[in-house]
Protein backbone atom coordinates (compact mmCIF):
# COMPACT_ATOMS: atom_id res chain seq x y z
CA UNK A 1 0.00 0.00 0.00
CA UNK A 2 2.76 2.41 0.92
CA UNK A 3 4.53 1.85 -2.39
CA UNK A 4 1.45 2.92 -4.29
CA UNK A 5 0.96 5.96 -2.07
CA UNK A 6 4.56 7.04 -2.57
CA UNK A 7 4.23 6.37 -6.30
CA UNK A 8 1.29 8.76 -6.49
CA UNK A 9 3.21 11.43 -4.65
CA UNK A 10 6.16 10.99 -7.00
CA UNK A 11 3.98 11.55 -10.05
CA UNK A 12 2.50 14.76 -8.69
CA UNK A 13 5.93 16.01 -7.63
CA UNK A 14 7.28 15.31 -11.10
CA UNK A 15 4.39 17.26 -12.57
CA UNK A 16 5.04 20.12 -10.20
CA UNK A 17 8.67 20.38 -11.30
CA UNK A 18 7.87 20.27 -15.01
CA UNK A 19 6.89 23.23 -17.14
CA UNK A 20 3.21 24.18 -17.22
CA UNK A 21 1.48 23.69 -20.54
CA UNK A 22 -0.78 26.71 -20.18
CA UNK A 23 -0.98 29.14 -23.10
CA UNK A 24 -1.84 32.57 -21.70
CA UNK A 25 -4.50 33.26 -24.26
CA UNK A 26 -4.86 36.95 -25.00
CA UNK A 27 -1.09 37.49 -24.94
CA UNK A 28 0.02 34.22 -26.50
CA UNK A 29 -2.05 32.58 -29.18
CA UNK A 30 -1.62 29.23 -30.77
CA UNK A 31 -1.24 29.31 -34.55
CA UNK A 32 -4.51 28.53 -36.26
CA UNK A 33 -4.57 25.57 -38.68
CA UNK A 34 -4.13 26.83 -42.27
CA UNK A 35 -7.64 25.95 -43.39
CA UNK A 36 -9.51 26.84 -40.20
CA UNK A 37 -12.89 28.39 -40.89
CA UNK A 38 -13.03 31.59 -38.87
CA UNK A 39 -14.38 35.01 -39.69
CA UNK A 40 -14.92 35.74 -43.37
CA UNK A 41 -12.61 37.80 -45.56
CA UNK A 42 -13.66 39.69 -48.69
CA UNK A 43 -10.67 39.65 -50.98
CA UNK A 44 -9.23 42.10 -53.50
CA UNK A 45 -7.17 41.66 -56.60
CA UNK A 46 -3.56 42.80 -56.56
CA UNK A 47 -4.54 46.05 -58.22
CA UNK A 48 -7.00 46.80 -55.43
CA UNK A 49 -10.26 45.97 -57.17
CA UNK A 50 -12.71 43.95 -55.13
CA UNK A 51 -13.22 40.38 -56.23
CA UNK A 52 -16.85 40.44 -55.26
CA UNK A 53 -19.18 41.09 -58.18
CA UNK A 54 -22.37 41.21 -56.17
CA UNK A 55 -23.88 38.04 -57.69
CA UNK A 56 -25.47 36.95 -54.37
CA UNK A 57 -24.60 33.29 -54.96
CA UNK A 58 -23.10 33.19 -51.46
CA UNK A 59 -26.36 34.43 -49.97
CA UNK A 60 -28.20 31.76 -51.95
CA UNK A 61 -25.83 29.00 -50.85
CA UNK A 62 -25.93 30.01 -47.21
CA UNK A 63 -27.93 27.37 -45.29
CA UNK A 64 -28.85 29.77 -42.49
CA UNK A 65 -29.38 32.90 -44.56
CA UNK A 66 -26.93 35.08 -42.69
CA UNK A 67 -25.48 36.90 -45.74
CA UNK A 68 -27.06 40.02 -47.15
CA UNK A 69 -25.73 41.46 -50.43
CA UNK A 70 -26.97 44.61 -52.10
CA UNK A 71 -25.53 44.88 -55.59
CA UNK A 72 -25.03 48.10 -57.55
CA UNK A 73 -23.76 48.90 -61.06
CA UNK A 74 -20.09 49.82 -61.45
CA UNK A 75 -19.20 53.29 -62.61
CA UNK A 76 -16.99 52.55 -65.71
CA UNK A 77 -14.69 55.45 -64.87
CA UNK A 78 -14.10 54.34 -61.28
CA UNK A 79 -14.96 50.66 -61.00
CA UNK A 80 -15.02 48.97 -57.62
CA UNK A 81 -14.86 45.48 -59.08
CA UNK A 82 -13.85 44.11 -62.50
CA UNK A 83 -17.38 43.12 -63.53
CA UNK A 84 -20.51 45.08 -64.28
CA UNK A 85 -21.71 45.09 -60.75
CA UNK A 86 -20.25 45.21 -57.27
CA UNK A 87 -21.52 44.75 -53.72
CA UNK A 88 -22.65 48.10 -52.39
CA UNK A 89 -23.50 46.46 -49.12
CA UNK A 90 -22.20 43.15 -47.88
CA UNK A 91 -23.20 42.07 -44.38
CA UNK A 92 -22.79 38.79 -42.51
CA UNK A 93 -24.57 38.04 -39.28
CA UNK A 94 -21.70 36.38 -37.42
CA UNK A 95 -23.99 35.10 -34.67
CA UNK A 96 -26.23 33.27 -37.08
CA UNK A 97 -23.40 32.01 -39.30
CA UNK A 98 -22.44 28.36 -38.80
CA UNK A 99 -19.02 28.74 -40.51
CA UNK A 100 -19.75 25.93 -42.96
CA UNK A 101 -17.86 27.60 -45.81
CA UNK A 102 -20.60 27.07 -48.41
CA UNK A 103 -20.38 30.76 -49.35
CA UNK A 104 -16.73 30.28 -50.28
CA UNK A 105 -17.65 27.15 -52.29
CA UNK A 106 -20.37 29.02 -54.15
CA UNK A 107 -18.36 32.14 -54.95
CA UNK A 108 -17.42 32.22 -58.66
CA UNK A 109 -14.56 34.72 -58.16
CA UNK A 110 -13.15 33.43 -54.84
CA UNK A 111 -14.06 36.77 -53.36
CA UNK A 112 -15.12 35.37 -49.99
CA UNK A 113 -13.20 32.87 -47.91
CA UNK A 114 -13.24 31.93 -44.26
CA UNK A 115 -10.21 33.37 -42.53
CA UNK A 116 -8.12 32.41 -39.52
CA UNK A 117 -9.72 34.79 -37.03
CA UNK A 118 -11.62 32.90 -34.31
CA UNK A 119 -12.07 35.45 -31.49
CA UNK A 120 -15.49 36.71 -32.41
CA UNK A 121 -16.94 37.61 -29.01
CA UNK A 122 -18.29 41.07 -28.39
CA UNK A 123 -20.29 42.89 -25.76
CA UNK A 124 -22.92 44.24 -28.19
CA UNK A 125 -24.97 41.94 -30.32
CA UNK A 126 -25.31 44.67 -32.95
CA UNK A 127 -21.56 44.69 -33.49
CA UNK A 128 -21.65 41.02 -34.38
CA UNK A 129 -23.17 41.90 -37.75
CA UNK A 130 -20.04 42.33 -39.83
CA UNK A 131 -20.25 44.92 -42.59
CA UNK A 132 -18.27 45.22 -45.78
CA UNK A 133 -15.72 47.50 -44.10
CA UNK A 134 -15.09 44.86 -41.42
CA UNK A 135 -14.69 42.02 -43.87
CA UNK A 136 -12.86 43.66 -46.73
CA UNK A 137 -9.21 42.93 -47.09
CA UNK A 138 -6.86 45.85 -47.28
CA UNK A 139 -3.16 45.54 -47.78
CA UNK A 140 -0.30 48.00 -48.38
CA UNK A 141 -0.73 47.93 -52.16
CA UNK A 142 -4.39 48.77 -51.85
CA UNK A 143 -5.67 51.40 -54.30
CA UNK A 144 -9.29 52.38 -54.03
CA UNK A 145 -9.84 53.37 -57.67
CA UNK A 146 -7.77 51.31 -60.07
CA UNK A 147 -7.82 52.33 -63.72
CA UNK A 148 -7.79 48.92 -65.35
CA UNK A 149 -9.21 45.59 -64.26
CA UNK A 150 -6.47 43.11 -63.39
CA UNK A 151 -6.14 39.39 -63.80
CA UNK A 152 -7.75 37.02 -61.31
CA UNK A 153 -5.50 36.15 -58.39
CA UNK A 154 -4.50 32.47 -58.53
CA UNK A 155 -3.12 32.40 -54.98
CA UNK A 156 -4.20 29.35 -52.97
CA UNK A 157 -6.20 29.90 -49.83
CA UNK A 158 -3.36 29.26 -47.42
CA UNK A 159 -1.39 32.18 -48.82
CA UNK A 160 -4.18 34.68 -48.39
CA UNK A 161 -3.40 37.64 -46.24
CA UNK A 162 -4.60 37.92 -42.68
CA UNK A 163 -7.77 39.91 -42.08
CA UNK A 164 -7.47 43.57 -41.41
CA UNK A 165 -7.50 44.67 -37.79
CA UNK A 166 -10.98 45.77 -36.95
CA UNK A 167 -11.21 49.50 -37.32
CA UNK A 168 -13.73 51.26 -35.09
CA UNK A 169 -16.10 51.87 -37.95
CA UNK A 170 -19.77 52.38 -37.36
CA UNK A 171 -21.61 49.19 -38.02
CA UNK A 172 -25.22 48.96 -39.00
CA UNK A 173 -27.64 46.69 -37.25
CA UNK A 174 -29.87 46.25 -40.18
CA UNK A 175 -31.90 43.60 -41.90
CA UNK A 176 -29.23 41.04 -42.61
CA UNK A 177 -31.31 38.14 -41.42
CA UNK B 1 -17.12 39.70 14.37
CA UNK B 2 -17.73 37.19 17.14
CA UNK B 3 -14.35 35.74 16.33
CA UNK B 4 -12.68 39.05 17.03
CA UNK B 5 -14.63 39.58 20.23
CA UNK B 6 -13.83 36.06 21.36
CA UNK B 7 -10.18 36.57 20.59
CA UNK B 8 -10.27 39.74 22.62
CA UNK B 9 -11.76 37.79 25.51
CA UNK B 10 -8.86 35.36 25.42
CA UNK B 11 -6.36 38.16 25.15
CA UNK B 12 -7.97 40.17 27.92
CA UNK B 13 -9.00 37.37 30.24
CA UNK B 14 -6.96 34.25 29.92
CA UNK B 15 -3.45 35.57 29.92
CA UNK B 16 -3.50 37.81 33.02
CA UNK B 17 -5.48 35.12 34.81
CA UNK B 18 -2.91 32.52 33.98
CA UNK B 19 -0.12 34.87 34.83
CA UNK B 20 -1.72 35.71 38.16
CA UNK B 21 -2.32 32.07 39.06
CA UNK B 22 0.96 30.79 37.64
CA UNK B 23 3.38 33.08 39.37
CA UNK B 24 1.80 34.61 42.43
CA UNK B 25 3.30 37.94 43.37
CA UNK B 26 5.80 40.09 41.51
CA UNK B 27 3.72 40.14 38.32
CA UNK B 28 3.31 43.48 36.67
CA UNK B 29 -0.32 43.05 35.64
CA UNK B 30 -0.71 46.07 33.30
CA UNK B 31 2.53 45.25 31.51
CA UNK B 32 1.57 41.60 31.20
CA UNK B 33 -1.76 42.68 29.83
CA UNK B 34 -0.11 44.98 27.30
CA UNK B 35 2.29 42.29 26.14
CA UNK B 36 -0.58 39.83 25.77
CA UNK B 37 -2.54 42.38 23.77
CA UNK B 38 0.35 42.99 21.40
CA UNK B 39 0.95 39.27 21.01
CA UNK B 40 -2.74 38.63 20.43
CA UNK B 41 -3.00 41.27 17.72
CA UNK B 42 0.19 39.99 16.11
CA UNK B 43 -1.00 36.40 16.07
CA UNK B 44 -4.40 37.44 14.76
CA UNK B 45 -2.82 39.44 11.96
CA UNK B 46 -0.25 36.80 11.06
CA UNK B 47 -2.74 33.94 11.12
CA UNK B 48 -5.36 35.71 9.01
CA UNK B 49 -2.75 36.80 6.47
CA UNK B 50 -1.31 33.30 6.42
CA UNK B 51 -4.74 31.82 5.85
CA UNK B 52 -5.35 34.19 2.96
CA UNK B 53 -2.02 33.36 1.35
CA UNK B 54 -2.46 29.65 2.00
CA UNK B 55 -5.44 29.79 -0.32
CA UNK B 56 -3.16 31.27 -2.97
CA UNK B 57 -0.48 28.67 -2.19
CA UNK B 58 -3.04 25.92 -2.49
CA UNK B 59 -4.22 27.19 -5.85
CA UNK B 60 -0.65 27.59 -7.09
CA UNK B 61 0.42 24.12 -5.93
CA UNK B 62 -2.67 22.49 -7.37
CA UNK B 63 -2.12 24.34 -10.63
CA UNK B 64 1.49 23.23 -10.92
CA UNK B 65 0.57 19.64 -10.10
CA UNK B 66 -1.96 19.77 -12.93
CA UNK B 67 0.55 21.46 -15.28
CA UNK B 68 -1.30 24.77 -15.08
CA UNK B 69 -0.05 28.19 -14.01
CA UNK B 70 -2.54 29.14 -11.33
CA UNK B 71 -3.71 32.66 -10.53
CA UNK B 72 -1.23 35.13 -12.01
CA UNK B 73 -3.31 38.13 -13.03
CA UNK B 74 -3.95 40.10 -9.83
CA UNK B 75 -0.72 41.81 -8.88
CA UNK B 76 2.77 40.49 -9.64
CA UNK B 77 2.60 36.68 -10.02
CA UNK B 78 -0.93 36.77 -8.61
CA UNK B 79 0.25 37.90 -5.18
CA UNK B 80 -2.74 40.22 -4.65
CA UNK B 81 -5.25 37.48 -5.41
CA UNK B 82 -6.07 36.93 -1.70
CA UNK B 83 -7.04 40.60 -1.40
CA UNK B 84 -9.32 40.31 -4.40
CA UNK B 85 -10.84 37.13 -2.96
CA UNK B 86 -11.43 38.78 0.39
CA UNK B 87 -13.13 41.79 -1.21
CA UNK B 88 -15.30 39.47 -3.24
CA UNK B 89 -16.31 37.42 -0.19
CA UNK B 90 -17.12 40.49 1.89
CA UNK B 91 -19.31 42.12 -0.73
CA UNK B 92 -21.02 38.97 -1.85
CA UNK B 93 -24.71 38.65 -1.04
CA UNK B 94 -24.98 36.47 2.07
CA UNK B 95 -28.11 34.57 1.13
CA UNK B 96 -29.57 32.33 3.81
CA UNK B 97 -32.24 29.60 3.81
CA UNK B 98 -35.72 30.44 5.06
CA UNK B 99 -36.18 27.92 7.88
CA UNK B 100 -32.75 28.31 9.45
CA UNK B 101 -32.00 28.63 13.13
CA UNK B 102 -31.12 32.28 13.08
CA UNK B 103 -28.83 32.37 16.11
CA UNK B 104 -26.87 29.21 15.41
CA UNK B 105 -26.63 30.01 11.73
CA UNK B 106 -24.72 33.16 12.59
CA UNK B 107 -22.79 31.59 15.45
CA UNK B 108 -21.45 28.51 13.68
CA UNK B 109 -19.18 30.18 11.08
CA UNK B 110 -17.88 32.59 13.70
CA UNK B 111 -17.16 29.63 15.96
CA UNK B 112 -15.20 27.94 13.17
CA UNK B 113 -12.91 30.93 12.70
CA UNK B 114 -12.68 31.72 16.43
CA UNK B 115 -11.78 28.20 17.53
CA UNK B 116 -9.17 27.95 14.81
CA UNK B 117 -7.63 31.16 16.14
CA UNK B 118 -7.89 30.06 19.79
CA UNK B 119 -6.03 26.84 19.19
CA UNK B 120 -2.89 28.70 18.24
CA UNK B 121 -2.73 30.48 21.59
CA UNK B 122 -0.51 28.00 23.42
CA UNK B 123 1.95 27.10 20.69
CA UNK B 124 5.44 28.39 21.53
CA UNK B 125 7.14 29.90 18.51
CA UNK B 126 10.44 30.39 20.31
CA UNK B 127 11.91 29.64 23.71
CA UNK B 128 11.22 31.98 26.60
CA UNK B 129 13.48 34.99 26.50
CA UNK B 130 14.56 36.84 29.61
CA UNK B 131 14.58 40.62 29.49
CA UNK B 132 16.53 42.17 32.37
CA UNK B 133 16.84 40.32 35.66
CA UNK B 134 19.80 38.34 36.77
CA UNK B 135 20.97 34.97 35.61
CA UNK B 136 18.49 34.87 32.78
CA UNK B 137 16.10 32.10 31.92
CA UNK B 138 17.93 28.85 31.62
CA UNK B 139 17.08 26.57 28.75
CA UNK B 140 14.52 24.73 30.90
CA UNK B 141 13.37 27.35 33.38
CA UNK B 142 10.56 29.43 32.01
CA UNK B 143 10.67 31.96 34.80
CA UNK B 144 12.93 34.95 35.01
CA UNK B 145 13.68 36.11 38.54
CA UNK B 146 13.88 39.90 38.74
CA UNK B 147 13.31 40.38 35.02
CA UNK B 148 10.58 39.97 32.47
CA UNK B 149 10.10 36.54 30.95
CA UNK B 150 8.93 36.95 27.39
CA UNK B 151 7.01 33.87 26.33
CA UNK B 152 6.62 33.31 22.61
CA UNK B 153 3.11 32.01 22.92
CA UNK B 154 -0.02 33.93 23.77
CA UNK B 155 -1.25 31.99 26.79
CA UNK B 156 1.61 30.25 28.54
CA UNK B 157 -0.19 27.21 29.92
CA UNK B 158 1.47 24.21 31.49
CA UNK B 159 -1.29 22.08 29.95
CA UNK B 160 -0.97 23.70 26.53
CA UNK B 161 -1.52 20.52 24.58
CA UNK B 162 -4.69 19.68 26.49
CA UNK B 163 -5.98 23.18 25.80
CA UNK B 164 -5.42 22.72 22.07
CA UNK B 165 -7.18 19.36 22.03
CA UNK B 166 -10.12 20.85 23.91
CA UNK B 167 -10.39 23.83 21.58
CA UNK B 168 -10.22 21.76 18.42
CA UNK B 169 -13.03 19.63 19.85
CA UNK B 170 -15.13 22.76 20.24
CA UNK B 171 -14.34 23.48 16.61
CA UNK B 172 -16.33 20.37 15.69
CA UNK B 173 -19.41 22.14 17.00
CA UNK B 174 -19.04 24.86 14.41
CA UNK B 175 -19.33 22.30 11.66
CA UNK B 176 -22.15 20.37 13.24
CA UNK B 177 -24.15 23.44 14.30
CA UNK B 178 -23.64 25.03 10.89
CA UNK B 179 -25.02 21.96 9.15
CA UNK B 180 -27.89 21.61 11.55
CA UNK B 181 -28.91 25.27 11.61
CA UNK B 182 -29.02 25.47 7.80
CA UNK B 183 -32.23 23.42 7.60
CA UNK B 184 -30.92 21.76 4.46
CA UNK B 185 -30.53 18.07 3.80
CA UNK B 186 -27.11 18.33 2.22
CA UNK B 187 -25.79 20.48 5.03
CA UNK B 188 -27.25 18.11 7.61
CA UNK B 189 -25.75 15.05 5.93
CA UNK B 190 -22.40 16.79 5.73
CA UNK B 191 -22.61 17.73 9.38
CA UNK B 192 -23.51 14.16 10.40
CA UNK B 193 -20.61 12.74 8.46
CA UNK B 194 -18.32 15.35 9.84
CA UNK B 195 -19.22 14.79 13.48
CA UNK B 196 -18.79 11.03 13.12
CA UNK B 197 -15.48 11.51 11.32
CA UNK B 198 -14.10 14.16 13.63
CA UNK B 199 -14.98 12.25 16.78
CA UNK B 200 -13.27 9.10 15.55
CA UNK B 201 -10.22 10.92 14.31
CA UNK B 202 -9.94 13.02 17.43
CA UNK B 203 -9.21 9.77 19.26
CA UNK B 204 -6.41 9.01 16.84
CA UNK B 205 -4.98 12.50 17.26
CA UNK B 206 -5.07 12.20 21.04
CA UNK B 207 -3.35 8.83 20.99
CA UNK B 208 -0.74 10.08 18.56
CA UNK B 209 0.20 13.07 20.69
CA UNK B 210 0.47 11.02 23.86
CA UNK B 211 3.70 9.45 22.59
CA UNK B 212 5.77 12.65 22.62
CA UNK B 213 4.07 13.76 25.82
CA UNK B 214 5.17 10.52 27.53
CA UNK B 215 8.71 11.00 26.32
CA UNK B 216 8.84 14.62 27.44
CA UNK B 217 6.94 14.00 30.64
CA UNK B 218 4.93 17.18 30.31
CA UNK B 219 1.93 18.69 28.56
CA UNK B 220 3.75 22.03 28.50
CA UNK B 221 4.60 22.49 24.84
CA UNK B 222 7.74 24.46 25.59
CA UNK B 223 9.06 21.62 27.76
CA UNK B 224 8.17 19.15 25.02
CA UNK B 225 10.34 21.11 22.61
CA UNK B 226 13.19 21.35 25.12
CA UNK B 227 13.05 17.58 25.56
CA UNK B 228 13.94 17.27 21.88
CA UNK B 229 17.19 19.20 22.06
CA UNK B 230 19.30 16.12 21.36
CA UNK B 231 16.96 14.15 19.12
CA UNK B 232 13.69 15.15 17.56
CA UNK B 233 10.74 13.00 18.50
CA UNK B 234 10.01 12.27 14.86
CA UNK B 235 12.92 9.83 15.02
CA UNK B 236 11.76 8.26 18.27
CA UNK B 237 8.07 8.30 17.36
CA UNK B 238 7.84 7.92 13.57
CA UNK B 239 4.61 5.96 13.85
CA UNK B 240 3.00 8.61 16.03
CA UNK B 241 4.13 11.28 13.57
CA UNK B 242 2.49 9.50 10.63
CA UNK B 243 -0.62 8.84 12.70
CA UNK B 244 -0.80 12.49 13.68
CA UNK B 245 -0.40 13.74 10.11
CA UNK B 246 -3.05 11.34 8.80
CA UNK B 247 -5.51 12.10 11.55
CA UNK B 248 -4.65 15.78 11.26
CA UNK B 249 -5.73 15.76 7.63
CA UNK B 250 -9.00 14.21 8.73
CA UNK B 251 -9.34 16.73 11.54
CA UNK B 252 -9.00 19.65 9.14
CA UNK B 253 -11.48 18.07 6.70
CA UNK B 254 -8.96 17.98 3.94
CA UNK B 255 -8.62 15.52 1.13
CA UNK B 256 -8.39 12.55 1.11
CA UNK B 257 -10.70 12.85 4.11
CA UNK B 258 -12.95 15.73 3.08
CA UNK B 259 -16.16 13.73 3.26
CA UNK B 260 -18.04 16.41 5.20
CA UNK B 261 -17.65 18.62 2.15
CA UNK B 262 -17.67 15.99 -0.60
CA UNK B 263 -18.60 18.34 -3.43
CA UNK B 264 -19.60 15.51 -5.73
CA UNK B 265 -22.16 14.07 -3.35
CA UNK B 266 -23.33 16.72 -0.93
CA UNK B 267 -23.16 20.05 -2.70
CA UNK B 268 -20.69 21.54 -0.29
CA UNK B 269 -21.61 19.55 2.84
CA UNK B 270 -22.05 21.50 6.01
CA UNK B 271 -21.51 24.90 4.41
CA UNK B 272 -23.80 24.35 1.42
CA UNK B 273 -26.08 27.15 2.60
CA UNK B 274 -23.34 29.48 3.75
CA UNK B 275 -22.59 32.36 1.40
CA UNK B 276 -20.39 35.41 1.50
CA UNK B 277 -18.46 35.98 4.67
CA UNK B 278 -20.20 33.10 6.50
CA UNK B 279 -18.53 30.79 4.04
CA UNK B 280 -15.43 32.93 4.29
CA UNK B 281 -15.13 32.27 8.01
CA UNK B 282 -15.37 28.51 7.50
CA UNK B 283 -12.74 28.85 4.84
CA UNK B 284 -10.44 30.91 7.04
CA UNK B 285 -11.03 28.45 9.87
CA UNK B 286 -10.05 25.50 7.71
CA UNK B 287 -6.83 27.11 6.59
CA UNK B 288 -5.89 28.31 10.06
CA UNK B 289 -6.55 24.80 11.30
CA UNK B 290 -4.03 23.59 8.75
CA UNK B 291 -1.49 25.99 10.20
CA UNK B 292 -2.35 24.83 13.71
CA UNK B 293 -2.07 21.15 12.86
CA UNK B 294 1.28 21.79 11.18
CA UNK B 295 2.45 23.90 14.13
CA UNK B 296 1.50 21.21 16.66
CA UNK B 297 3.26 18.58 14.58
CA UNK B 298 6.31 20.84 14.43
CA UNK B 299 6.25 21.37 18.18
CA UNK B 300 5.71 17.74 19.12
CA UNK B 301 7.78 15.94 16.52
CA UNK B 302 10.07 18.29 14.62
CA UNK B 303 11.75 20.10 17.48
CA UNK B 304 9.76 23.33 17.34
CA UNK B 305 12.07 26.30 17.06
CA UNK B 306 15.29 24.27 17.15
CA UNK B 307 17.69 24.59 14.24
CA UNK B 308 17.38 21.67 11.81
CA UNK B 309 21.16 21.11 11.78
CA UNK B 310 23.17 21.60 14.97
CA UNK B 311 25.66 24.12 13.57
CA UNK B 312 22.94 26.53 12.47
CA UNK B 313 22.15 29.26 15.01
CA UNK B 314 19.31 28.53 17.39
CA UNK B 315 18.46 32.17 17.90
CA UNK B 316 16.69 32.15 14.55
CA UNK B 317 14.02 30.13 16.38
CA UNK B 318 10.85 31.59 14.84
CA UNK B 319 12.30 31.24 11.35
CA UNK B 320 13.08 27.55 11.87
CA UNK B 321 9.65 27.11 13.37
CA UNK B 322 7.81 28.66 10.45
CA UNK B 323 10.04 26.89 7.92
CA UNK B 324 9.05 23.56 9.43
CA UNK B 325 5.40 24.58 9.54
CA UNK B 326 5.62 25.61 5.90
CA UNK B 327 7.16 22.29 4.94
CA UNK B 328 4.38 20.36 6.67
CA UNK B 329 1.71 22.54 5.07
CA UNK B 330 3.26 21.91 1.68
CA UNK B 331 3.08 18.18 2.37
CA UNK B 332 -0.60 18.59 3.23
CA UNK B 333 -1.25 20.41 -0.04
CA UNK B 334 0.78 17.87 -1.97
CA UNK B 335 -1.19 15.00 -0.45
CA UNK B 336 -4.46 16.74 -1.15
CA UNK B 337 -3.82 17.10 -4.85
CA UNK B 338 -2.50 13.54 -5.18
CA UNK B 339 -5.06 11.25 -3.59
CA UNK B 340 -8.77 10.82 -4.30
CA UNK B 341 -11.38 10.93 -1.57
CA UNK B 342 -11.86 7.80 0.52
CA UNK B 343 -15.18 6.02 0.56
CA UNK B 344 -16.99 6.73 3.81
CA UNK B 345 -16.92 3.21 5.28
CA UNK B 346 -13.23 2.95 4.41
CA UNK B 347 -12.65 6.22 6.22
CA UNK B 348 -14.28 4.90 9.37
CA UNK B 349 -12.45 1.59 9.03
CA UNK B 350 -9.14 3.38 8.72
CA UNK B 351 -9.91 5.43 11.78
CA UNK B 352 -11.18 2.71 14.08
CA UNK B 353 -9.43 -0.40 12.80
CA UNK B 354 -6.04 0.96 11.80
CA UNK B 355 -5.16 4.31 13.33
CA UNK B 356 -6.67 3.67 16.76
CA UNK B 357 -5.03 0.26 17.40
CA UNK B 358 -1.74 1.56 16.05
CA UNK B 359 -1.99 4.55 18.36
CA UNK B 360 -2.73 2.33 21.35
CA UNK B 361 0.17 0.03 20.52
CA UNK B 362 2.43 3.04 20.16
CA UNK B 363 1.39 4.31 23.59
CA UNK B 364 2.00 0.90 25.17
CA UNK B 365 5.46 0.54 23.65
CA UNK B 366 6.39 4.11 24.54
CA UNK B 367 5.15 3.67 28.09
CA UNK B 368 7.25 0.54 28.55
CA UNK B 369 10.23 2.34 27.08
CA UNK B 370 9.76 5.33 29.41
CA UNK B 371 9.21 3.07 32.46
CA UNK B 372 12.41 1.12 31.80
CA UNK B 373 14.49 4.21 31.11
Amino acid sequence: MFRELIGGLRITMRNMLSKPVTIQYPEEQRPVPPRARGRHILHRYDNGLEKCIGCELCAGACPVGCIYVLAAANDPAHPVSPGERYAARYEINLVRCIYCGYCAEACPTEAITLGPRLDLADYKRERLVATKEDLLESWPGFRPTAAAPGRPDPAPRSELAAPSPTAPVARSATDTA
Amino acid sequence: MIAVVGWGAVVGGLQPLVAAIGSAGGVNVPLTFLIALVKGVLILFVLLTTAAYLVLAERKVSARIQLRLGPNRVGPAGLLQPAADAVKLIFKEASAPEGRDRFLFELAPALAAAMALFAFATIPINQTICIGGHGGAGPLSQTCPGGLALHWDLAHLNIGLLFILAITSVGVYSIFLGGWASNSKYALLGALRSSAQLISYEMAVSFAVIGPVLLAGSLDLEKVVHAQHSLWFVFLQPLAFLLYLTAGLAETNRLPFDLPEAEGELGAGYHTEMAGMRFGMYFVGEYINMVTVAAIATTLFLGGWMAPVFFLPNWLGPIWFFAKVGLLIFIMLWVRWTYPRLRYDRLMQLGWKVLLPLGLANIAVTAVFVALR
